[in-house]
């Protein structure tokens, strides 16, 4: 398995202070990386170095072998999923025109957009008849679905998610995990996870990355966490969520 | 000098007075039996009307009476002629500076030109007395620049007979006046068919730049020394004397009459001119200001045009005026809103400037905008000021509408791939519409007010009727003009709500 997603010596200002230290990851292809921290901790950047909504002050991030730069990003983009909190879907769109947005935006025929939506409204569990809403018209829960629905449209190689069920009640969001967890493996997704819910990271993550204060502090399994902490920040990040691991 | 037209648009327009003769007439009566006894033990009031050469005249016998040892109060800017002579004739003042031709026009209302003996006589009936002439005669003239009079060899009237290319700006009374432009121009046969009603002080203004070539004008007015004018001769002695005198209670002491009598040919147009270019030099630019605002112009309806026609084109040009410059403010305002929100130096300057040029009171803007070549004496100019004006409202909404958007929308539009012009034209301006709409609206409702101040340099609209009432101290005049307007920015109001259901997308709406 070769990395799909490779960042060199990557680092991060903002605002004179460092958001990311000089980091290096590999993104394996087919897998789920959870990365999770603290807030504040970098992981956040991170994804979005990836996506490029922010350019790295210094190393170089590739895709596939190849290099993201400014002049590459805009067609890989397309290649990449992106879900935040609450979908992200424009209030002016109904769900309908928010998923189908890039797919029109490039010109793909009525019909693919049509047999590819029916797909995902059944992978997402989405009611058809409720695509014509607009956003405001849906629950938290329906505009989750309408994002990834709307991430996972134009069939990405990565599918990045930051925090994307933060926003929803506890009930909805345990349903949608599990949902989630079944669309990844069913698709083989190569996925990058952002939480702050160890819960969450160890239910979905193949992979965990723990970050703390704009670094990586230890990659492997919840129990390597657990078992083998690469230092005390580890066992403490750990042992505060430890109420959520018994539930 | 555009005091003076105040004296004959109060005086000899002199609506309101003239509308409740029955009341004043009962007034005159039960006053005319009221003995005046105290006549000498309190001061002598003097009375002048709302321009510079009537406070000039007004405080010259002032001085006259208090000199001969007579207590003497003035009491400066009263109003109009209606308000002076009932004054007079109630008593509130003793004495006021007055022209033979608005005597015999608008007091006695005497259709044709009276000697001084008859006008004695008429005005003895009421109980007031007449100086003789002060030595001037301010009356109307037609002026033109002085190299342009000599290059085309016109010195009468007669002559621009030969000229029917001229250019003509004249006052907006003096277009509607019975003795004004409409008898000047049968009695003369003259062809000029481009002629525009323009405020006095703008017009010369106008005549300076080229935008007309010849204007009305009162014959002591200090700017035809200053501009390098000409009068032209009225050959045919169309005009009216407009012989200064002061008009009394001839129950005055006649000591006090003798004064009075003192000033009589004093005064020559010469020393008038003078005594008038000092007093505008000097005066005190506030208050003037102010009376700009109620002096300006009235544009001459057509004669005879029914009230439903003249409300039809008024309320036409209005929104020609108010929907084209807004028209402009929304093309020209939303990229300047655009690239104002993205911040930076020339963000600032975008902002910056259009606040700017809204601080510029509207009346200032018209007058900066008049004297520059494009623009002159034009509906261009009102459109221009009006552009200028919707700008902000339209720049300032675009800008934070846009900014408003959170930063996770933008971004996930970005992380889409959407290309920048798509994710301005499908994602950001729809987000902003509601925000752009409020300042379009905001702008629109604004045009629709500050157009009525177009009437001001010709350009029409509801503020003809409004100006002209104001002019005139003529409040259904005013209405005539002031409820369209109104009604006009209600309709656009709700215009542009039923816009807003129209181009808000209904996902912002909910």
């Amino acid at each position: 398995m070769s990395a799909l997603v490779k960042l060199v010596d990557v680092s991060k200002l903002y605002a004179g202070a460092t958001a990311l230290h000089s980091t290096n990851l590999s993104i394996e292809r087919g897998k789920t990386t959870v990365l999770i921290g603290p807030s504040g901790c970098g992981k956040s950047t991170l994804l979005r170095l990836i996506i490029r909504l922010i350019e790295p002050d210094s190393g170089s991030i590739e895709f596939n072998g190849e290099p993201i730069t400014s002049d590459t990003i805009s067609a890989l983009r397309r290649r990449i999923g992106y879900v935040i909190q609450e979908g992200g879907l424009f209030p002016h769109l109904t769900a309908h025109s928010n998923v189908l947005l890039m797919a029109r935006h490039i010109g793909k025929s009525e019909d693919e957009m049509q047999s590819r939506l029916v797909d995902l409204c059944q992978l997402t569990r989405f009611p058809e008849n409720l695509l014509s809403r607009y956003p405001l018209e849906l629950s938290g829960g329906q505009r989750q679905r309408v994002g990834l629905m709307r991430a996972l449209m134009l069939l990405p190689e990565l599918l990045l998610l930051d925090e994307p069920l933060d926003a929803l009640d506890p009930l909805v969001r345990a349903s949608l995990q599990k949902d989630l967890k079944e669309i990844f493996a069913r698709l083989q997704q190569t996925v990058v996870f952002v939480t702050h819910d160890l819960a969450e990271a160890a239910y979905f993550g193949d992979e965990i990355v723990l970050m703390n204060n704009g670094r990586i502090v230890q990659k492997g399994s919840v129990t390597d966490l657990r078992e083998k902490p690469a230092e005390p920040f580890v066992s403490e990040f750990i042992n505060a969520q430890r109420g959520v691991m018994l539930a | 000098m555009k005091l003076f037209r105040l004296s004959r648009s109060c005086g000899l327009q002199s609506a309101a007075g003239l509308r409740r003769p029955a009341s004043r007439r009962s007034l005159v009566a039960a006053f005319l039996f009221i003995p005046v006894a105290c006549a000498s033990a309190k001061p002598i009031t003097i009375g002048s009307k709302k321009f510079t050469e009537s406070y000039i005249l007004g405080e010259i016998a002032r001085h006259a009476l208090n000199d001969a040892g007579i207590a003497t109060e003035h009491r400066q800017g009263m109003g109009g002629t209606i308000i002076l002579w009932q004054a007079l004739q109630g008593g509130q003042i003793d004495a006021y500076p007055e022209y033979t031709g608005t005597i015999e026009q608008e007091i006695l209302k005497n259709g044709q030109q009276l000697s001084f003996q008859d006008i004695r006589e008429a005005l003895g009936k009421f109980g007031v007395g007449m100086t003789g002439s002060l030595g001037f005669n301010n009356t109307y003239a037609l002026v033109m620049r002085r190299s342009e009079a000599q290059r085309l060899g016109l010195r009468t009237i007669s002559d621009l007979r030969k000229h029917p290319e001229l250019r003509i700006g004249l006052t907006h009374e003096f277009l509607d006046r019975q003795d004004g432009w409409r008898p000047l121009r049968e009695r003369y046969g003259l062809p000029q068919q481009n002629v525009i009603g323009i405020d006095h002080a703008l017009g010369y203004a106008a005549l300076a730049n080229g935008s007309i070539d010849v204007k009305d004008a009162y014959s002591t007015d200090a700017k035809i020394e200053q501009n390098d004018l000409v009068v032209l001769e009225d050959d045919l002695q169309f005009f009216s004397k407009y012989e200064a005198v002061f008009l009394f209670r001839s129950s005055l002491s006649p000591d006090a009459i003798n004064v009075l009598h003192g000033l009589e040919g004093t005064l020559d147009e010469k020393r008038m001119i003078h005594l008038n270019m000092e007093a505008e030099r000097t005066k005190n630019y506030t208050s003037a200001a102010s009376l700009y605002f109620q002096e300006n112009g009235r544009s001459a309806g057509f004669a005879g045009e029914s009230f439903p026609h003249k409300l039809a084109r008024w309320t036409l040009r209005h929104l020609e005026l108010a929907g084209f410059s807004l028209l402009l403010s929304v093309i020209i305002g939303i990229p300047l809103g655009i690239v104002a929100s993205r911040g930076g130096l020339i963000g600032q300057a975008i902002l910056g400037f259009a606040s700017i040029v809204q601080t510029i009171p509207s009346l200032a803007l018209l007058a900066l905008l008049v004297p520059l070549p494009f623009f002159g004496i034009s509906v261009r100019t009102a459109i221009a000021a009006l552009f200028l004006y919707g700008l902000l409202p339209i720049v300032r909404n675009t800008a934070s509408g846009l900014q408003d958007i959170p930063r996770s929308l933008r971004e996930s539009a970005v992380a889409l791939g959407l290309s920048p012009f798509t994710r301005l034209w499908e994602i950001y301006l729809p987000m902003a519409s509601r925000s752009i709409l409020s300042g379009i609206k905001t702008s629109a409702v604004i045009n629709v007010g500050t157009a009525t101040l177009a009437a001001l340099i010709g350009a029409g609209g509801l503020g003809e009727p409004i100006l002209s009432g104001l002019n005139l101290n003529d409040h259904a005049t005013i209405l005539e003009g002031a409820i369209p307007a109104a009604l006009l920015a209600l309709l656009v109001q709700w215009f542009f709500d039923v816009l807003d259901r129209v181009l808000i997308p209904k996902g912002l709406r909910l």
